[in-house]
């Protein structure tokens, strides 16, 4: 479903990816985890195109993002069908505040995937109610705590079909009691087979629902493998014993 | 007191008043319908990756903030039709002057305003699949209104009083009507009955713009 091959990119001086290698196959749940800088985040943006790549190669759904080998980075239509491809949820929600959480769900189905209105709010209560939220419809964001707001974007992802999920620290700016009904819904999604990468701080539970766990450190993947043997690796150990628990 | 205990007098003020108040209007209306679109025009090229549409709107807005608005005026009026040969109506030429002062205030207004919108958005707009002209539309600019309502309000209220800069090219506007009447008759009379009209103009715009401010209060963030 997703491989990206020898991706490197710098800020400057700065070399946040060394060439990171990462395939996620259909159906698959990866974790990635690994120390505050690694390169996490800037490599699951470059995934989506919100950070261009410096070298390297991304094929999502059997479409080429970018390849430095030949020619670069693909035209506009190319980039929209791949990014299309997949869903996206943020550590900071990043809900439209002007908008109810119905429209929320519905505008880009609207807008970008040009589904009638009715289609679009049909399947925007099949999702609120998948995350638990059908009732808040009407409300504004701001009046949803955090663990709703972050169903309410996973909702958001999930209701323009995408082929793949990717979450980058989806609980990180919730208390714990939130944390667990975000990480239910995400366990949710999990079992319905969906292909899902979700970089997370939460160890127990990469371990529980991940298939393949991927650690990174220094702009580099330093092993990966189940989640029995990257939590055995020494390097994993003294990082995890360090990470906050849940 | 050489009006107010004079009815005729007063009426016949009264009457001229309303006149040069109909030329204030008009220069506020037509720089606030022109030059309200174009500061965004100018705002959205102030932002563009490319230097060559970025640098002379960027110039452009240091000239026009950084110079006197009467300055301005007395160029167009004076010197365009210097280089273009036909004199303008006067009163398009002052309208042209404001509209390119005003203009290069909002579009900073508005530049602010798009900045103030947290990167996220763009971003969740971005994955969401949306062009970047849908993004604007539908997701920045709404969210950049409700942050602009205020500083807009201010360059309005300021508007209404500059207009009556325009006597200095001989337009007779509302200030101009007074200032006429005070010193015929030799009384301050006249100027207050001015400023009472500008203040009352001005109460109506706060009005409208507190409005404006308590509908986008329907959400927050
Ligand atoms: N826009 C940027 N400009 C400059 N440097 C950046 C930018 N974004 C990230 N970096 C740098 O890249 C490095 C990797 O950051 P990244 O956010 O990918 O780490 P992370 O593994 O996601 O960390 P965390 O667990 O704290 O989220 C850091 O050193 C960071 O300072
Ligand atoms: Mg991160």
């Amino acid at each position: 479903m997703l491989q990206a091959e020898n991706i490197t990119k710098r800020y400057a001086d700065n070399k946040v990816l060394r060439g990171v290698s990462l395939r996620v196959d259909r159906g698959e749940v990866v974790a990635v985890i690994g120390p505050s800088g690694s390169g996490k985040s800037t490599l699951l943006r470059c995934l989506i195109d919100l950070e261009r790549v410096d070298g390297g190669r991304i094929m999502v759904g059997g479409e080429t993002l970018v390849d430095s080998q030949a020619g670069g980075y693909a035209g506009k239509a190319a980039l929209r069908r791949v990014i299309l491809k997949m869903g996206f949820v943020f550590q900071s929600f990043n809900l439209f505040p002007h908008l109810t959480v119905l429209r929320n769900v519905t505008e880009a189905q609207e807008r970008v995937l040009k589904r009638s209105k009715r289609e679009a709010r049909e399947r925007a209560m099949e999702v609120l109610d998948k995350v638990g939220l059908s009732d808040k419809a009407s409300e504004y964001p701001y009046m949803l705590s955090g663990g709703q707001q972050q169903r309410v974007a996973i909702a958001r992802a999930l209701a323009m079909d995408p082929q793949m999920l990717c979450f980058d620290e989806p609980t990180s700016a919730l208390d714990p009691l939130l944390t667990m009904e975000v990480l239910r819904v995400i366990k949710g999604l999990a079992e319905e087979d969906r292909t899902m990468l979700v970089v997370t701080h939460e160890m127990a539970f990469a371990r529980e629902v991940a298939d393949r766990v991927v650690f990174m450190k220094e702009g580099t993947v330093r092993c990966e493998g189940t989640p029995e043997e990257v939590f055995d690796h020494p390097e994993v150990r003294a990082f995890s014993s360090q990470a906050p628990k849940p | 007191m050489k009006y107010f205990n004079n009815p005729d007098r007063l009426v016949s003020l009264l009457w001229q008043l309303w006149q040069g108040l109909g030329v204030t209007m008009s220069l506020f209306g037509f720089t606030l319908l022109f030059s309200l679109p174009l500061g965004l025009a100018l705002a959205l090229l102030r932002m563009s990756r490319h230097k060559a549409l970025r640098l002379p709107v960027q110039l452009f807005i240091l000239v026009m903030r950084g110079t006197p608005l009467i300055l301005q005026v007395f160029t167009v009026y004076f010197v365009l039709p210097m280089i273009f040969g036909a004199a303008f109506e006067r009163l398009t030429a002052v309208v042209i002057a404001f509209v390119m002062n005003y203009a290069a205030y909002f579009a900073e207004i508005y530049r602010g305003g798009v900045q103030a919108v947290p990167v996220g958005q763009r971003e969740a707009a971005h994955v969401l699949g949306f062009a970047r002209s849908q993004a604007f539309m539908r997701i920045i600019l709404p969210q950049v209104i409700k942050r602009i309502v205020l500083p807009v309000s201010n360059e309005v209220i300021t508007l209404v009083k500059d207009t009556a800069l325009v006597t200095a090219v001989g337009m007779v506007e509302l200030y101009r009507v007074a200032r006429n009447a005070a010193s015929t008759v030799g009384s301050l009379e006249p100027l207050f009955i001015a400023g009472a009209v500008y203040l009352l103009i001005n109460a109506v715009v706060s009005f409208l713009f507190n409005r404006v401010n308590r509908y986008f209060s329907y959400y927050q963030g």
